[in-house]
């Protein structure tokens, strides 16, 4: 795990799309061994939050800061520590579980297929290592795009909507997951529509409309 | 431990071959489509030999272009579609890199392939056998070349629903120094005069477009993932 001195910052963030003014100056810190939860209705700017914390969409105004840096300043380097799950799975039909997880992994950092088996084996989904990612359901998908999460490594964790197609199984290991992560020092921001019950320091952002 | 840049390109580029070949249907399209239309020009023009010889030189360069065309839409667009995209950008890794590494594999399985076809078109189309080595030389750098100029249309269009007809209207102008200077240095080979000149010509385009393409496809696809 990555050491982090003073975490994430977003100070007044602003986004529009087209005419929509959809983040309206949101400010957001997180510390190491933090939770936050964005929750809202739906097209408050959840998801576009996230991405502006991801550096993948540059806010017309506002800044996000990781350790107290600018993050346009080294945008490779904070996003080496950073993981992100979106709304797609971002799994290739065509590549099996363990080699969809090689790839995504090895991008960020060497890794042994015994490491991802096991990875997997934490999300429930060792027996879909070998099958091709277009026969694998829904939840089994996310279950696996979970064990890249957790595979990766990373001290910043952002998920959107972990929670979606997971049974209640699912989404308890999840939850588990989430916990043990900010347990041991590390950086969540979760996007879910329904309240987490975690036993981790959670704090919650609500948006409005 | 942190992973180097030939890492990552060898680990894209394994991906991405090995995508090409779980499809192989997709990976015959091109080339087919090739044989097709430089079989159909001299049914359709019913020639003299010696007119065909004339012509085949511009007919095997139209047919490579267009068959190069055919698989360019897709080189980012199912990356974008399933969310690969955005984990790519965010690898932490240069873009450039990754993106250099996609579209050399798209090359090998496209560019490269034609190229190896490309003799047994020219049989057909009546080019001497002497100029085979000018040929297949100049239709390499060509694909090349094509294919870095497609990856910047096809990283322009990736956001866009039906880009394919779009793509071509971007690439096949730009494309067009190829198709003279390719189709002139297999037509001198043919005549056996020193293709030398249009050689270096396309190889002066080829090494241009492959050094600065891949920022312009780097900066294509991060305004797309806005």
């Amino acid at each position: 795990m990555n050491s982090v001195d003073n975490g994430l910052g977003v100070e007044k963030v602003h986004v529009w799309r087209g005419d929509l003014h959809v983040l309206r100056g949101v400010s957001l810190q997180v510390t190491p061994g933090e939770l936050v939860h964005v929750a809202g209705p739906n097209g408050t700017g959840k998801s576009t939050l996230l991405r502006v914390i991801t550096g993948l969409l540059h806010p017309e105004q506002g800044t996000v800061t990781w350790c107290s840096r600018a993050i346009d300043r080294f945008r490779a380097e904070y996003q080496a520590q950073l993981t992100y799950l979106s709304h797609e799975p971002a799994l290739k039909g065509d590549l099996t579980a363990l080699e969809n997880l090689r790839f995504a992994v090895g991008l960020k950092r060497q890794v042994a297929p015994a490491e991802l088996r096991e990875a997997l084996g934490h999300t429930g989904v060792a027996h879909c290592a070998d099958l091709p990612a277009r026969v694998l359901s829904a939840g089994q998908r996310r279950r696996v795009a979970m064990a890249r999460v957790l595979a990766m490594r990373a001290s910043l964790w952002l998920l959107d909507e972990p929670f979606a197609n997971l049974d209640a199984q699912g989404s308890e290991l999840v939850s588990e997951l989430l916990r043990s992560h900010v347990l041991q020092g590390g950086l969540a921001v979760i996007v879910a529509h329904h309240e987490l019950r975690i036993e981790c320091p959670l704090r919650r952002l609500e948006l409005h409309a | 431990m942190s992973v180097g840049p030939v890492e990552v390109f060898l680990l894209v580029m394994r991906r991405e071959l090995r995508l090409s070949f779980r499809r192989p249907e997709q990976l015959l399209q091109p080339l087919v489509f090739f044989l097709i239309v430089t079989t159909l020009f001299p049914l359709g023009l019913n020639l003299q030999l010696s007119l065909l010889r004339d012509m085949s030189p511009g007919v095997l360069w139209v047919a490579a272009l267009l068959s190069s065309l055919l698989s360019l839409d897709a080189l980012f667009k199912s990356d974008a579609d399933d969310g690969t995209l955005e984990q790519l950008a965010l690898s932490g890794q240069g873009l450039v890199l990754i993106v250099t590494a996609k579209t050399c594999a798209h090359w090998l399985v496209t560019g490269a392939a034609l190229v190896l076809v490309a003799p047994l078109v020219a049989i057909a189309l009546n080019i001497p056998s002497v100029a085979f080595a000018t040929m297949m030389v100049s239709l390499a750098m060509g694909t090349l070349t094509l294919s870095w100029l497609g990856a910047i249309g096809a990283g322009l269009t990736v956001g866009l629903r039906r880009s394919n007809v779009l793509l071509s209207l971007i690439v096949l102008p730009l494309a067009m120094p190829l198709l003279i200077f390719g189709a002139a240095a297999t037509d001198r080979a043919i005549s056996q005069i020193s293709p030398a000149g249009a050689l270096y010509f396309l190889a002066a385009l080829c090494v241009f477009t492959c050094t600065l393409a891949p920022f312009a496809v780097t900066a294509a696809l991060r305004i797309t993932l806005e």
